[in-house]
């Protein structure tokens, strides 16, 4: 390994300022950085450092969405076969291997898209490459039907980065959730791919599709007033239609279960987001009873409040985009507020907008959109508190 | 006694190598220097020149905008050298010691006794009125203002941090008499924090005790827990060692800078106490007692969190009790980032390190990452107990916002109550640096 280490050292001064080579200064250093924590130590303020970085943080979240991955990839696989009717037939490495074949490639035009763009921009900032996108670059993969062609997938990816991110200055800057800034161009420039019954399961061309079969997910089915064809097993496990990382909640769960233990994802945010569906599913339910309802509206009220959580994107949209430290609220107060907002709001463009099918991905959209003003108002509280001190002390006095 | 305040945010740094309580005596240093680096925002006017005879207690410099604040010499003898720096600032005023120099007499008296300007001019006089600090800001106080209380912080929880009751413990009736000395200049109480009963027998005091992690010896989040600052207040803080200067001046009539410094870290062979003299050189602590190594030591005069980083030739700082040496760690690491982390401590829970909350750890000053914008929350609010939205106070800082950085609390920290937050910040951001370019501002603002 020394030569690696003796390579960047000794190329070190050609990307440089004035070097030969000073335009590949941000892909030498981030390459570098990546292979070897670099040997620059403190030079103002504290002599020691945690340990944890950026990079460090970035893997982490990498790390909670392994299983969400893979299982998105069995799950490819599993709903084609199901589709043309041979899953009985085809053993379990063969159903994974079709989906690690068709999803590979989505996770690689996102990262090569996205990275490139980000190496761009670094180098005419004249800093190193800033991690944000590892995270970025696996979440947009996750929440894409598997059938949106590989162009719309780069297309989405640099419109996230670009408008969505370096704009603004790059990572720590943005306003909004990169990710689903991806997610929401696709669904607003192209509804047409990005909807219907056909986005969610894998089909080859020519395959013959059992009689009967729907591609749409329980969402579409839900918002059709057909809950009772839900199994709510399956939607747990996973084994439903809907985007590649998102249908599996006990995979999402166990990254959940990483990013609480390890500090890095907010469990405020998880926590109150959570709350806030099921407290909106319940209203729903209270409410399902009412005169004037139609009568698919009002199968959709009764659908059971904790199904909520468990269905489309819910709960991949509660563990990791809504704790997005940097397009969340910053405050631990406004922690609270902003996750039982995303909660409610889900829930309600669910099942009252009959134009959403899912509502997780613009509930998270506006609250980042208001997270500032919530931490605006937490911080003003600070504020109050500490001139009611001084004036509370000069009136005694 | 009032009942203990519990604090609960914070964080423990266990280094391996903390000082052992045992005491050896060194000799008295051949060159003792004055380092006006040691003030921040302290102009200096010198008043003695090289090679001029000095006794201990005789000016060495003083501050050019209160000409009554005099800065004088440690021990008698000859001054050797002014070093200076970049700009000709003055970085050491170095003297070369004699023992028969003799010293300057002030007044010998019981401080209750004395009234308040008296009190206050045989601290001016002597030179020991630097170590009193003023809050807001964190610098040296100003005679002319009157301070609500004065806040003495009684034990340390920084890293490596001395234990105060084991320097104290035989000085007490000493610390009594610098205590009776203060109470005069302020018409609030002398508060004593401690977080043990080693000085339950002080008279003329409130004690508050404390328990909880670093940063809870720290006398700004002691004055934010017992009687916050407000706009327009100021109190005044002093070292518990300092005060036995004060107290030793009016049993004596003479100045005695002899004090005791803890030699810890990781680099130490033996770490121990060791009774020297206010700004004694760096070699007399360290020569011969830090372990070989093929690699660099880093030696910091104070602790690892707040400390200044100091060479060999240098001399120890002001304020410090404390020599920290830890390794420089000036190496790339394959992986760091990547690595499970059994042996590294980590504020953060994402080194296997957190499932050994006992054991002392060898920490260097490697960055460990590179300087990124600020990504992660709520890293910095865990380790600061205070209600202080500690990154909006900086991010106000950073847009030089001067009324957001007084709605949000700038008066009531300094870098020491937030340096913490500089230790497990993810994005290596220089949180101490800016706190302070803050303060500057305030000064140079409001004055």
């Amino acid at each position: 390994m020394k030569f690696i280490k003796n390579f960047f050292e000794r190329t070190e001064p050609l990307v440089q300022k004035g070097g030969k080579f000073s335009w590949l200064y941000s892909v030498h250093e981030g390459f570098f950085t990546f292979l070897y924590v670099s040997k620059d130590t403190s030079k103002s303020g504290t002599h020691i450092h945690d340990y944890i970085d950026l990079k460090r943080t970035m893997a982490m979240v990498v790390f909670a969405l392994v299983p969400a991955i893979l299982f998105g990839m069995y799950n490819t696989g599993y709903q084609h076969f199901k589709a043309i009717g041979e899953l009985a037939s085809t053993g379990f490495m063969e159903i994974f291997f079709y989906g690690l074949l068709k999803v590979v490639p989505v996770i690689a035009v996102s990262y090569i898209v996205g990275l490139g763009i980000e190496f761009v921009f670094a180098q005419k900032r004249g800093h190193g490459i800033h991690e944000g996108f590892l995270v970025s670059g696996m979440l947009i993969p996750l929440v894409m039907p598997i059938e949106t062609p590989l162009w719309m997938v780069g297309l989405a990816t640099a419109f996230a980065v670009i408008l969505g991110k370096e704009v603004f200055g790059g990572t720590g800057m943005n306003i909004w959730n990169p990710a689903l800034i991806a997610r929401a161009f696709l669904f607003f420039a192209y509804p047409a791919q990005m909807s219907g019954e056909s986005v969610w399961v894998s089909l080859k061309e020519g395959d013959k599709l059992v009689d009967g079969f729907s591609g749409a997910t329980p969402m579409a089915q839900a918002a059709a007033g057909n809950i009772s064809d839900i199994n709510v097993a399956d939607a747990f496990f996973g084994l439903i239609p809907g985007s590649i990382g998102e249908t599996s909640t006990l995979a999402i769960l166990l990254g959940a279960v990483l990013l609480i233990v390890t500090g890095i994802g907010s469990w405020k945010i998880m926590v109150s987001t959570i709350a806030g569906g099921a407290f909106m599913g319940l209203i729903l339910n209270v409410l399902a009873g009412s005169a004037g309802l139609s009568p698919e509206v009002a199968t959709y009220f009764s659908l059971p409040f904790w199904q909520h959580l468990i269905l489309g994107g819910f709960m991949f949209g509660a563990i990791f985009m809504a704790t997005d430290p940097v397009s969340a609220a910053q405050t631990e107060k406004g922690k609270w507020i902003y996750g039982f907002l995303i909660g409610i709001l889900a829930i309600i463009i669910r099942v009252l907008n009959p134009a959403f099918p899912e509502g997780m991905m613009l509930a998270i959209l506006l609250m980042n959109t208001f997270a500032p003003l919530i931490d605006h108002y937490v911080v003003a509280g600070n504020i109050k508190r500490r001139l009611k001190r001084a004036t509370v002390k000069k009136q005694t006095a | 006694m009032s009942e203990t305040i519990k604090l609960r945010k914070g964080l423990n740094i266990k280094l391996k190598g903390s000082a052992k309580p045992e005491l050896e005596t060194l000799e008295v240093p051949k060159k003792v220097a004055l380092k006006p680096t040691d003030f921040p925002g302290l102009t200096p006017k010198l008043k003695v020149k090289a090679d001029a005879e000095v006794k201990a207690g005789d000016a060495l410099f003083y501050d050019k905008y209160h000409p009554e604040i005099i800065f004088t010499a440690p021990l008698g003898g000859k001054v050797l050298s002014v070093n200076r720096g970049e700009r000709r600032k003055v970085l050491e005023v170095v003297i070369e010691t004699d023992v028969n120099a003799g010293s300057v007499e002030f007044t010998k008296a019981d401080p209750q006794t004395l009234s308040e300007v008296k009190v206050k001019e045989a601290i001016l006089k002597s030179g020991l009125w630097p170590f009193i600090k003023k809050r807001p800001y964190g610098i040296v106080a100003s005679p002319d203002e009157k301070p609500n209380a004065i806040y003495i912080s009684c034990f340390d929880t920084a890293p490596l941090a001395p234990d105060y009751s084991f320097i104290l413990k035989d000085q007490l009736s000493t610390l009594q008499t610098g205590i009776n000395a203060l109470a005069k200049l302020t018409d609030g109480k002398v508060n004593l924090g401690v977080n043990d009963d080693s000085f339950s027998s002080l008279k003329n005091v409130v004690i508050n005790k404390f328990s909880g992690p670093h940063p809870a010896g720290n006398v700004g989040i002691q004055i934010h827990h017992t009687a916050p600052l407000n706009k327009g207040e100021v109190v005044w803080t002093i070292n518990p060692q300092d005060v036995l200067f004060v107290g030793r001046l009016f049993e004596t009539g003479k100045v005695d800078f002899s004090k005791i410094v803890a030699l810890a870290g990781s680099e130490v062979k033996e770490p121990k106490y060791y009774k020297t003299v206010l700004g004694a050189p760096v070699e007399t602590l360290v020569e011969g007692k830090l372990i070989a190594t093929d690699y660099k030591q880093r030696i910091i005069s104070g602790n690892v969190l707040t400390g200044t980083k100091v060479k060999i030739q240098n001399y120890l700082s002001f304020y410090s009790s404390l020599i920290s040496v830890i390794p420089e760690g000036d190496d790339f690491e394959l992986f760091g980032w990547a690595d499970p982390g059994f042996g590294k401590f980590s504020a953060s829970k994402t080194y296997f390190g957190k499932l050994f909350p006992k054991k002392e750890y060898t920490l260097n000053a490697n960055l460990h990452g590179g300087e990124r914008a600020f990504v992660v929350s709520g890293q910095y609010e865990k380790v600061l107990p205070m209600d202080i939205l500690p990154v909006q106070l900086l991010k106000a800082i950073l847009v030089n916002d001067i009324d957001k950085m007084e709605q949000l609390g700038i008066y009531e920290v300094i870098e020491e109550d937030m340096a913490l937050c500089e230790y497990a910040c993810t994005s290596k951001i220089e949180v101490q640096k800016i706190l302070r370019t803050g303060i500057n501002t305030m000064i140079k603002e409001l004055g």
